[in-house]
């Protein structure tokens, strides 16, 4: 199935691109354009002649392109950027979603209703994705810090692997804190007291 | 305590918003500032016209552009607090500097500059180069209707000598790095920050050519407003008190320091500071490049809107029609903001509209609340602005570039 419509996605982050073009290829839309710079958008624009641009909410040159539109006399003027003026939570949850799209005049809105659906899905999953991604880091990063705290202070203080994982744990309860936190602070005054011997 | 989201672009003009918050001026009306850092002022205006900031920091004519249908999307929006006069300078290349010459070094004369530049344009002609490349931070922002006035009144026709190009601005500095634009108009930090960074000079400034010029307003959606009068009226009360700190000269080196924060400008103190003081050209000092309080910089004159549209007709980007004009001058809201202040024995004048550029010297004119001192706010090319004669006003300007080609 084609849906004929021609699709131009302004994205500067091309994994997500990819996965959003992907999305709408299995959903039959074949026509599909990527541009990653803002340099050169009017050319392209003038070549392809695209019903519909999609671009990400945060791409510092909206206002440059849509500059563009109002001067260009070579592109098809592009009238709103949301299907429906009146569906004020359709707008609401493709801002939400980090996406914007310009619709080039005359299309009925059926038509692009489920392309601006399937960008904001596929730009929410991306977002998950580097969230969870991001959060594993995180976790690891944390994990790594406990460690290096636990062994100083069985170094240290001479205690076994349980009772320095305890004492941190103790110590992140009663302040209030993670225990990634308090290993930072271990790590923290035993540099500082190191220092303070080397000068000694 | 009521919490309200605030966009705002980092700029020096978006200091009454950021001290509201950090000087606790909200905090003391019962009211936490969320203030969400931006990059397009398209995102602002979306985000604000679907909902997800409540208030925030915007270009003057964006609200009057959308009101006008001009742009993508059609809530209709307000502007009750104008958050400063000024604060914009013009920047060119280093190439351009030079090409400028000598005449213009340590002047910020806008007829000077403006004669330097024509004398390079017309020369750039004459040897078939290409057209000189300006930058503004969006179709509808005072900087673009600032650049064409100084350019048509020295005699550059905007549409047809230069190419003009938005670019927004942070970026502005890289663009000019590039080779991509040969000047720029732009708001502080970002003159002073491509300054320092050797990448080009300023040649004039926003007080140079309309002194106590509007600038950025607070906007916010039309229905927001009618359902949440008593939090707009007590944001108005922080925003006036947050002015005044941010208008008091004893208060500026805290506020550059709090300005030059990653989450506000991120730019070095040294150079926020630069905008503030009106220290951004060589050694000169211009006392009201920027104004926070003084000349009552806060009030929505709607003579501001109306001069704002009469650049929009003057440019093309609409018709003169006496509907339109009403739109505009129903866009700004003065009315809200005697409302607001008033009780709170803040100086209000006696009308809400004057003709702009009539003041040569500072006038104490009748108000009430106490004395209230505006202007001086002369054009540079002597040209005043009478809001009830949109059309007449018009004509005179068109003489300008049909004057200097003869």
């Amino acid at each position: 199935m084609d849906h004929g419509l021609s699709i131009l996605l302004v994205d500067e982050n091309t994994d997500r691109a990819a996965l959003i073009e992907r999305g709408l290829h299995e959903a039959g839309y074949n026509r599909v354009s990527i541009i990653r710079e803002t340099k050169g958008v009017l050319k392209k624009i003038e070549d392809i002649s695209p019903d519909v641009i999609v671009i990400d909410l945060g791409n510092s040159s909206r206002d440059l392109l849509e500059h563009m539109f109002l001067v260009s006399r070579t592109v098809r003027k592009p009238i709103a950027m949301f299907v429906d003026q009146s569906d004020e939570q359709s707008m609401y949850r493709a801002i939400e979603a980090g996406v914007s799209a310009y619709v080039v005049d005359g299309l009925k809105k059926e038509r692009i209703k489920p392309i601006l659906d399937l960008a904001m899905i596929r730009f929410k999953a991306f977002e998950d994705i580097r969230d969870e991604r991001d959060a594993a880091k995180s976790a690891l990063d944390d994990q790594k810090l406990i460690d290096r705290a636990k062994r100083n202070l069985m170094n240290a203080k001479g205690l076994s692997e349980d009772e320095a994982y305890e004492s941190l744990r103790k110590a992140a309860m009663a302040q209030n804190k993670r225990m990634a936190q308090i290993a930072e602070a271990v790590m923290t005054a035993q540099s500082l007291m190191e220092q303070c011997d080397d000068r000694t | 305590m009521i919490e309200l989201n605030v966009g705002f672009v980092p700029l020096l003009d978006a200091s009454i918003l950021i001290m509201a918050h950090e000087k606790g001026f909200a905090e003391e009306q019962g009211l936490q500032l969320k203030l969400m850092k931006e990059t397009s002022w398209a995102n602002i205006r979306d985000r604000l016209s679907v909902g997800q900031f409540h208030v925030a920091h915007m270009l003057a004519p964006l609200p009057i552009a959308q009101n006008l249908g001009l742009s993508p999307l059609k809530t209709h929006l307000i502007a009750p607090f104008a958050l400063g006069l000024g604060g914009n300078a013009i920047t060119v290349s280093q190439m351009l500097y030079g090409a400028m010459g000598e005449s213009i070094s340590h002047s910020s004369d806008p007829a000077k500059a403006g004669a330097a530049l024509r004398a390079v344009v017309t020369s750039r002609k004459a040897q078939n180069l290409s057209k000189l490349v300006f930058a503004v931070v969006h179709s509808f922002s005072v900087h673009a209707y600032e650049l064409r006035y100084w350019l048509a009144a020295s005699g550059i026709d905007p549409e047809d000598d230069v190419d003009l190009t938005i670019v927004p601005p942070a970026m502005m500095g890289d663009a000019l790095a590039t080779g991509a634009i040969d000047g720029f108009c732009v708001g502080e930090p970002w003159n002073s920050n491509a300054v320092a960074q050797g990448l080009g000079e300023v040649v004039t400034t926003k007080a140079s050519i309309w002194r106590s010029s509007p600038e950025k307003v607070l906007g916010l959606r039309k229905t927001w407003a009618e359902d949440n009068r008593e939090k707009l009226d007590t944001l108005l009360v922080a925003l006036h008190n947050a002015a005044m700190w941010c208008g008091s000269p004893l208060n500026r080196d805290e506020m550059a320091r709090i300005l030059a924060k990653p989450q506000y400008i991120g730019v070095g103190e040294k150079i926020v500071r630069k905008g503030l003081v009106g220290n951004i050209q060589g050694d000169q000092t211009q006392s009201d490049f920027l104004i926070f309080a003084e000349r009552a910089a806060n009030f929505p004159w709607v003579s501001h809107a109306l001069w704002i549209y009469s650049q929009m007709v003057r440019w093309n980007q609409c018709q003169y029609s006496s509907a339109a004009e009403k739109i505009v001058s129903q866009t700004y809201r003065p009315d809200i903001y005697r409302q607001a202040l008033g009780p709170f024995g803040v100086s209000l004048p006696g009308g809400s509209s004057k003709v702009e550029g009539a003041l040569t010297e500072t006038t104490r004119v009748p108000a009430s609340g106490g004395p209230l001192n505006l202007g001086p706010d002369g054009f540079f090319d002597g040209i005043a602005f009478d809001p009830s004669d949109i059309k007449s006003y018009l004509t005179e300007l068109g003489r300008d570039i049909a004057l200097h080609n003869r």
